[in-house]
């Protein structure tokens, strides 16, 4: 049924077949006693060079990718990753470089390290950064243990709630359980800004803090922010920014402006570093004053002695109250090179560009999906850099669900936009074209759209079954979840 | 503006099927006082060659000095192959495959590493990989709190061989949750656990065991597994995944195996890159997968009955079970599994045994060249694999700058994690490392030695 190119690679293996010219010869002797050595053979692939080349790439064939497609995935900010970012990452000198290297043997990396620092504060408007958190959800964590450390310095013992609006991304609350918390979630209203009556009741002496994102996963701007801010900074609790939408205000206000005191940034998302299938990420954190002593180590510092610039760690030893290390070395220090070549690319003034076209890119494709005669969830609404259309219409009157119109887009060569998140949009796509995106190509895209609900009201069953030109149609998960199948056995 | 297509015809275009005057006018939501004018502290856009000037500038001045440190970090030859492919565009530029039609290359290759990674530890299941080694076993101490229901205690013992580090990281991250972390107690002879001072009645309900130790010994791996089962315990193996093309397998430990394995994958084909981004791998017994954080990919079939791939046990993940998941991670380190699992192809079983055993004989022969000096010896009697403890007649400190300054990276002071071993230096040499690499090392140490007697004379 599938062509030999399809197989597995252990299907494609021969035993004493390898890529040769990759692992010398080895002595036969081993000073190692048999007690700890293993005497089953580990079944790793047997193949040649060619074999494993031609396979590897034909698997990538079969992803859809920024480099290749249209990705409105939203709250992802799928834009273009430039590939100079990549490549200068990885020459030797800093690919090559071990971490536990001396500093002197690493004031190039370090400088780039101390930079970065710099201009995330400056974006940011926070007062320290620390670069170690290895993915947004890290940075969440980081974010709630500080928040934690610091009512704990104080004596302030019986905080241990953490309030999340309902839309949040699910990484909140689960961050918060992670962290020993208690999770108090807020109701959003039908405008998509915060039930401020409900922060209300909400705070109290037990309130550690509020996870906050903004612009939210709602594609709006909070506007009651310094009024969030106020009425938990009264009440004790200390303001948490979750950087998912950082892209959207890049420039044009910062976290550390609204009053947050500790913030995220998924540098995966809003610096461009590539999303590679599913990570690296890295969820760098930013903090105000009152945080400061408490960032995870290691930080970048900068002296100066009599003119010569020395970059050099922070230790436990520098910051004593830090909440401690995340990683087994600095987090993930390719990824931050390739942000910082970004924003070095970027520059000052591009900065607010991002924004601003990825607004205006945003505003564009919501009206004319509006126009066309998509529901928008938040009709009355600007569109951050992304925006919520629902589909319950379509879902009842046709059986169109958003589950069908997002298969039906790999067919016209779209990847999907985020589909049933926010959990509390029914039938619901939260769609993010990004700054990188054409107008020709948001064209093609609202094409599509009304292409594929015009075929809906022609025949409602059309798209069940969508997609039909991918490797593989719609997949199995309840099989996949009672036949667990996760290893292949010969 | 780098990156941004706009023509200004497209977005008066734009704005007008917007109805807005102006881009100024889509931030009309925001508190105007909030607004700001202008980002000091970032510098100008550089253009492409300026940059490309400044970083080649930069990578030069770390040089490209001959590295004996290991420490949980390891230089190993990686095939060109392996980031040509890993960074071709449909790999490099895709995001976690939510939607499987369009990702069956990310999810086959996670599904074949998933194999790969299982076939290396001989344990039953792996997931698609977590941050790094050290946060590694933070996931897994807690996973372990989650699958032994029977033990309450919270209490993770740690054989005295675990990565220092990597218990600072577990404490960072789980002793929120009510985790305590404690070392069992070292023999200082072999750089073991000391089996006549366990503590019999201890309910731990993990037992954390590396090996190779992180001071380079091997430890009696089956006999701490079925302490620690007898006593109630979990067991989570820390195993550095080229040694495990030589050593037994965590799931062949003891009577019964270990219940979780994870450690460091950078060794499989990740550059060492100032610490990352690496990955961390993470299998266990069949029994425990509900409890296994992360995202995992199974195999099943379409519609028309072709088989495919997927996520799956999505139940236990943040983005369905919210504040009741598993974990809180989202994504995994998806690229540097798409090029470890490149590497292991190319390696298969017997060049991946071939390393292993190089860089074991490597470093016999450079601990050889060393303890010729005066001065230098080994620390603990034992067998190694590819790193060593060795113990100084001096501080280390001094004697690892003055080899830096050679252009040499000597090891790794262990002073500041084992003040009780004294002078102590761990060395490491790869399969990377030729006898001409090995004899500069021992010439200049030997240099070094003899000019700060000539001092003291």
């Amino acid at each position: 049924m599938d062509s030999y190119l399809d197989k597995l690679i252990f299907e494609k293996s021969r035993q004493g077949r390898r890529a040769f010219a990759q692992a010398p010869e080895a002595p036969a002797e081993l000073d190692i006693p048999d007690a700890f050595l293993r005497s089953d053979r580990p079944g790793l692939p047997e193949a040649s060079e060619l074999q494993v080349v031609r396979h590897f790439t034909r698997l990538s064939q079969k992803n859809f990718s920024i480099d290749t497609q249209f990705y409105p995935l939203g709250s992802c900010t799928m834009k273009y990753n430039p590939r100079v970012c990549n490549s200068l990452a990885l020459l030797p000198g800093f690919a090559g470089r071990h971490p536990l290297g001396p500093a002197s043997h690493g004031q190039g990396f370090l400088s780039c390290m101390y930079e970065l620092q710099e201009m995330l504060k400056a974006v940011t408007g926070m007062q320290g950064v620390s670069l170690t958190p290895m993915a947004g959800a890290q940075g969440e964590l980081t974010g709630v243990a500080m928040i934690q450390a610091y009512h704990e310095a104080r004596g302030d013992l019986d905080r241990n709630e953490i309030l999340v609006p309902d839309a949040a991304h699910g990484t909140n609350p689960a961050t918060a359980t992670m962290c020993g918390c208690v999770v108090r979630e807020l109701p959003t209203g039908p405008d998509g800004d915060i039930e401020m009556e409900a922060l209300k009741a909400a705070v109290g002496p037990k309130t550690a803090g509020i996870m906050l994102t903004n612009p939210s996963t709602l594609g709006v701007f909070e506007r009651d922010i310094v009024e969030v801010d106020k009425i938990v900074r009264d009440a004790g609790g200390l303001l948490y920014y979750d950087g998912a939408n950082l892209n959207a205000i890049l420039g044009k206000v910062r976290p550390g402006d609204m009053g947050f005191d500790v913030i995220h940034m998924n540098l995966h998302k809003t610096f461009s570093t590539p999303h590679g299938g599913g990570g690296p990420g890295s969820g760098a954190v930013g903090v105000g004053e009152r945080l400061l002593p408490f960032m995870p180590v290691p930080v970048v510092s900068k002296q100066e002695v009599d003119g010569d610039v020395f970059y050099d760690w922070l230790t436990e030893a520098d910051l004593p109250q830090t909440i401690g290390r995340l990683s087994g070395f600095m987090g993930n220090a390719g990824v931050l090179l390739r942000a910082y070549v970004y924003m070095r690319l970027v520059g000052r003034d591009g900065m607010r560009r991002i924004a601003e076209y990825a607004t205006l890119n945003a505003n564009y494709l919501q009206a004319r999906l509006r126009d066309a005669g998509f529901e928008l969830a938040y009709p009355g609404r600007r569109a951050s850099h992304e925006f919520i259309i629902t589909l319950r219409h379509e879902a009842n009157e046709l059986h169109l669900t958003a589950m069908d119109l997002a298969k039906a887009l790999l067919d016209y060569n779209f990847h999907a936009p985020t589909t049933y998140f926010p959990l509390l949009v029914p039938e619901c796509l939260l769609i993010e074209p990004t700054e990188t995106e054409s107008k020709e190509t948001l064209d093609n895209f609202v094409n599509a759209m009304i292409d594929i609900a015009r075929r809906a009201r022609e025949d409602g069953e059309t798209f069940k079954e969508a997609p039909y030109n991918t490797p593989v149609r719609r997949l199995d998960d309840v099989k996949a979840a009672r036949q667990l199948d996760v290893r292949f056995e010969p | 503006m780098p990156f941004i297509p706009h023509t200004q015809d497209d977005t008066d275009e734009m704005l007008e099927a917007i109805g807005a005057a102006s881009i100024e006018e889509l931030f009309d939501e925001i508190p105007p006082d909030l607004m700001i004018d202008s980002l000091d502290g970032v510098p100008d856009a550089m253009s492409e060659m300026q940059i490309a000037r400044l970083m080649r500038d930069r990578a030069a001045m770390d040089g490209a000095p001959l590295c004996f440190i290991g420490a949980g970090a390891y230089e190993h030859h990686i095939p060109q192959v392996v980031w040509d492919i890993a960074t071709r565009g449909e790999y490099y530029s895709a995001y976690t495959p939510y939607q499987a039609e369009a990702s069956q290359g990310t999810l086959q290759t996670i599904y074949e590493y998933q194999t790969m990674i299982t076939e290396l530890t001989g344990l039953d299941v792996s997931n698609a990989s977590l941050y790094d080694g050290a946060s590694g076993l933070a996931e897994a101490a807690l996973m372990a709190v989650r699958s032994n229901r029977a033990v309450k205690t919270g209490k993770v013992f740690l054989a005295p061989g675990v990565n220092p580090t990597y218990c600072k990281v577990a404490m960072a991250i789980a002793s929120s949750q009510g985790l305590a972390f404690d070392y069992l107690p070292m023999d200082h002879g072999t750089g073991n656990v000391v089996f006549d001072e366990l503590n019999d009645d201890a309910d731990p309900v993990a037992v954390v065991i590396q090996q190779p130790t992180f001071l380079g010994t091997l430890e009696d791996v089956d006999r701490l597994t079925d302490w620690a089962h007898a006593r109630g315990a979990h067991v989570i193996a820390i195993a550095n995944p080229t040694s495990l093309a030589l050593l037994k397998a965590p799931g062949h430990w003891g009577e019964v195996g270990a219940d979780i394995a994870c450690g460091e994958g950078q060794p499989l084909g990740v550059p060492l890159s100032s610490g990352g981004p690496y990955f961390g791998y993470m299998t266990c017994k069949q029994k425990h997968v509900r409890q296994m954080p992360g995202r995992i990919i199974g195999r099943t079939t379409d519609l028309e009955g072709k088989p495919g791939f997927t996520l799956t046990l999505q139940a236990r993940e943040q983005h369905i079970r919210r504040s009741k998941a598993t974990s809180n991670i989202c994504t995994n380190q998806g690229l540097m599994v798409t090029a470890a699992t490149i590497y292991m192809s190319l390696l298969g079983t017997d060049g991946l045994a071939n390393v292993a055993r190089q860089a074991a004989a490597t470093t016999a022969r450079l601990v050889d060249g060393l303890t010729s000096i005066d001065g230098v010896t080994r620390l603990f009697d034992g067998p190694a694999f590819h790193e060593v403890a060795l113990g100084l007649d001096r501080p280390v400190a001094p004697v690892l700058a003055a080899l830096a300054d050679r252009n040499i990276l000597g090891g790794y002071d262990l002073f500041a994690d084992f003040p009780d071993l004294g002078n102590a230096l761990l060395v490491c040499a790869t399969e990377t490392k030729t006898d001409a690499d090995i004899d500069a090392y021992v010439d200049a140490l030997r240099d070094i030695f003899a000019a700060s007697l000539e001092k003291s004379a």
